[in-house]
């Protein structure tokens, strides 16, 4: 195996108060290749989402070592990350297209061409003919299209999102799964997807990385060995639910 | 304009004109003397009255209240900026002008006159005092309501203090800018004829007071209705430069 993008050895990182330290991650090791879709699953309180701000350069980690590119792969911290949150945070007062360059105009790129680049990525993420429209025009689902596209206008090797179907209604949620996959597979970005859901973890996941809370670590990093081309009957498949059963057992939920 | 524009304007405009209709009914219905009340039409007919010199008294009022006002917008909005560019500047400048918001403004006006002399730019810098202080509150709330995943984001891509003011703070502060500005216009119009009742030598407030010596009544009740002239269209132009600049969904209402 060739060496792996991201490198996490023994990662720990404590959160201070003045009267009191938090643990918010006791320990993950873990490697992730170039062009893996990694779900990282686990309740709240384990982790997840600092692990993110680690990896996005927000958050400093307390000890173990975090390494990020290689040679087959190097990695600019300050152009290679795309973020999208829970909410889709678009700014209100700009049209869709202008919210996709946002990443393009602080990185100061070529304006013609990051132009053309977001009209491409909207046309991917289904939004083609809503470049003129207002945030407050489209629905939480298309909101959520255009942020993934805004994560992925500078062209960024590292994909991370925090639960970003978590406030969409479950049925926009399923639809957004498949379309994730289908994005994941175009632009064959590497991404790391933070969710509480396990289904969705595994639907979504070339590999699933489980964390418990109370200490905060990992459980578990499992491939999943499901084919690349799914569809929704997928969750009825009897490895799938091996894999959910499996999880929830990891996760103490059985 | 949407079939609901018209509506709502047509539904305006009955309403006022009923208003009118109510007063001029009431006065003729219950006898009421001129001198108390007049008639809207005998308001209306002092226009044509030469001595009262109603053009001079709207302009001198007219500029005191869009001069108070666009400075206080002006400083209001730079003060906001500065407390929240500089955290230092914020934690020196922000009691001291909690403390001096609580002053009564109007209670300034006698040092005004001493400090600026009698005459207009006295009333000019009463409004000013009193449209500042809201318009600076709201556009710093504004300034600091921003998402901190946003920030995440700007900061994930090493983005700079500059670019984080520039592309959200600023355009992000605007509907509250707005919002202030809005609550100003009354204040304006209040701060500029106050300051005409302590000193000035013309403006319509300034006119109440010498009509109402000789019991002018419907000169009175004109130079009001003026007053208010200039308040709605101040405020119809605040209205009007946030339906510009500001996009539906963003405004605080």
């Amino acid at each position: 195996m060739s060496e792996a993008f991201i490198s996490l050895k023994d990662v720990r990182k404590v959160y201070r108060t003045r009267t009191e330290e938090f643990e918010a991650i006791q320990s993950i090791t873990m490697d992730v290749q170039a062009g893996e879709l990694v779900s990282i699953v686990g309740p709240s309180g384990c982790g997840k989402s600092t692990l993110l701000k680690i990896l996005a350069g927000l958050h400093p980690h307390d000890g173990g070592d975090v390494r990020i590119g290689s040679a087959a792969e190097p990695f600019d911290p300050s152009r290679d990350i795309g973020m999208v949150f829970q909410q889709p945070l678009l700014l209100k007062w700009r049209r869709i297209r202008e919210n996709v360059l946002l990443p393009a105009e602080i990185l100061g790129l070529p304006k013609k061409e990051a132009r053309e680049r977001a009209d491409d990525l909207l046309q991917m993420v289904g939004l083609a003919g809503f470049e003129q429209s207002y945030p407050y025009e489209l629905s939480g689902g298309m909101q959520q299209r255009a942020a993934i596209a805004r994560a992925l206008v500078h062209d960024p090797k590292l994909i991370l999102m925090d639960e970003p179907f978590g406030a969409l209604d479950a049925l926009t949620r399923e639809r957004m799964n498949i379309e994730l996959l289908r994005i994941w597979q175009e632009s064959q970005k590497t991404i790391l997807f933070v969710t509480h859901g396990i289904q969705e973890a595994v639907f979504l996941g070339s590999h699933v990385a489980v964390m418990t809370s109370g200490p905060a670590r990992l459980a578990e990093h499992m491939e999943i060995d499901l084919p690349e081309d799914r569809d929704l009957a997928i969750k009825t498949d009897e490895k799938f639910g091996e894999y959910t059963r499996h999880i929830y057992k990891l996760l103490d939920l059985d | 304009m949407s079939a609901d524009t018209w509506r709502k304007i047509s539904i305006a405009v009955a309403v006022h004109v009923a208003f009118v209709a109510v007063w001029w009914l009431a006065v003729i219905l219950a006898d009421v003397p001129e001198f108390i009340l007049p008639t809207p039409w005998l308001a209306l007919q002092t226009l044509g009255e030469e001595n009262y010199n109603w053009v001079r008294h709207f302009s001198i009022t007219a500029q005191e209240i869009f001069g108070g006002y666009i400075l206080a917008v002006v400083v209001g909005v730079t003060f906001a900026v500065l407390t929240t560019w500089s955290r230092r500047l914020d934690e020196m400048l922000t009691p001291l002008l909690v403390t001096l918001n609580m002053i009564p403004k109007v209670a300034m006006a006698p040092l005004f006159i001493v400090w600026l002399r009698f005459g207009i730019q006295t009333n000019i810098v009463i409004t000013f005092t009193i449209c500042f202080f809201p318009i600076l509150l709201n556009t710093a709330r504004g300034l600091r309501e921003v998402e901190p995943e946003l920030l995440d984001l700007v900061k994930s891509l090493h983005g700079n203090r500059w670019q984080v003011f520039t592309k959200i703070q600023l355009p992000g502060a605007l509907p509250y800018v707005f919002s202030g500005m809005k609550v100003a216009t009354v204040l304006a119009v209040a701060g500029a004829i106050v300051g005409e009742f302590i000193q000035s030598d013309g403006g319509l407030g300034w006119f109440m007071l010498i009509t109402q010596e000789a019991l002018n009544t419907d000169a009175m009740v004109m130079a009001l209705m003026l007053v208010t002239l200039i308040g709605v269209l101040l405020y119809g132009s605040v209205i009007l430069l946030e339906r510009i600049f500001v996009v539906q969904d963003a405004r605080v209402e």
